[in-house]
């Protein structure tokens, strides 16, 4: 992490322009990232059965919470571009399904690590993790059919259904593991299908809506940097089309 | 592993997206370049 700053600072992570929000969000994650490894794997208790490797949780959970918030982001602008299209709602969803992408691929890879040394087996086509590989393939599609020629407008549109979609599945993930109780896949807030008691600690508890805070924060920062990119991408390409129909005229 | 694979992942969407911002650097370059020419 710090590696990056150094190289990165006057670049993606920090420009001489860059807002107000932007620089409040770099200077929430850097503090929250130390807290929340401190929390993770100094003060949180380590548990009792799978011990130490149980540790990559946190991540895992986190991640998962984010990746479903991106894929409703792009749900939510992706409605928007039905509704009226707009380069930004499409840019907005864009980014946000990269990110989405980014966090599921991180879920699924810290699911396999974690089910490796709890269950043995690096991959069980358990109810959850199926959907949660479903959700990962619907938007890596999305992506590919962004990069697809043609008018902006019509990949808008057909991306834009692509996004509503895969935004369906987010719900089938989270409740595969109550509407089909296998009993594998640990139920992290609540027990079964009545929701009662809680399946956590309440020191790992802290640790983990602190790591869910640290990675939301996160998303945020490449959300916005990500946008802000792509919009000048498109400012540029604008120019440069104008300026080679000047060259030519 | 786990952490390493979660380090790697999130630095290389952050170098995906400096790469973006340098190939946007070189062309708003080129764009200055062809305005100066006219």
């Amino acid at each position: 992490m710090l590696f990056l700053i150094r190289i990165y600072y006057g670049g993606v992570l920090m420009k001489k322009n860059t807002g107000i929000i932007d620089r409040l969000l770099l200077f929430t994650l850097i503090p929250s990232f130390f807290i929340a490894l401190y929390l993770i794997f100094i003060w949180s208790p380590v548990e009792r059965i799978m011990g130490a490797s149980q540790k990559i949780f946190y991540f895992h959970v986190g991640s998962a919470w984010v990746a479903f918030l991106a894929f409703g982001v792009v749900g939510y602008y992706s409605v928007r571009v039905l509704i009226k299209p707009r380069l930004q709602h499409h840019i907005n969803a864009g980014i946000s399904a990269e990110i989405g992408v980014l966090f599921t691929t991180i879920t699924l890879i810290t699911g396999m690590i974690w089910g490796k040394s709890s269950w043995n087996t690096w991959w069980t086509w358990e109810p959850r993790l199926a959907t949660t590989l479903i959700l990962w393939f619907i938007y890596v599609a999305y992506l590919f059919v962004r990069k697809m020629d043609g008018s902006t407008d019509k990949i808008a549109r057909l991306s834009a259904v692509f996004g509503i979609i895969g935004v369906i599945n987010v719900p089938i993930v989270f409740m595969a593991i109550r509407w089909w109780n296998t009993k594998l896949h640990p139920v992290v807030f609540g027990e079964g299908k009545n929701q009662s008691g809680g399946g956590i600690e309440p020191d790992m508890l802290v640790a983990l809506l602190f790591s869910i805070f640290t990675i939301t924060v996160l998303y945020a920062f490449l959300m916005r940097k990500g946008i802000e990119i792509e919009k000048m991408r498109h400012i540029v390409k604008k120019a440069k089309s104008k300026a080679i129909e000047k060259l030519a005229g | 592993m786990a952490y390493s694979v979660i380090w790697t992942l999130i630095a290389g969407y952050v170098v995906v997206l400096g790469r973006r911002q340098k190939q946007l650097k070189k062309e708003l370059e080129l764009l200055e370049e062809w305005n100066s020419d006219f």
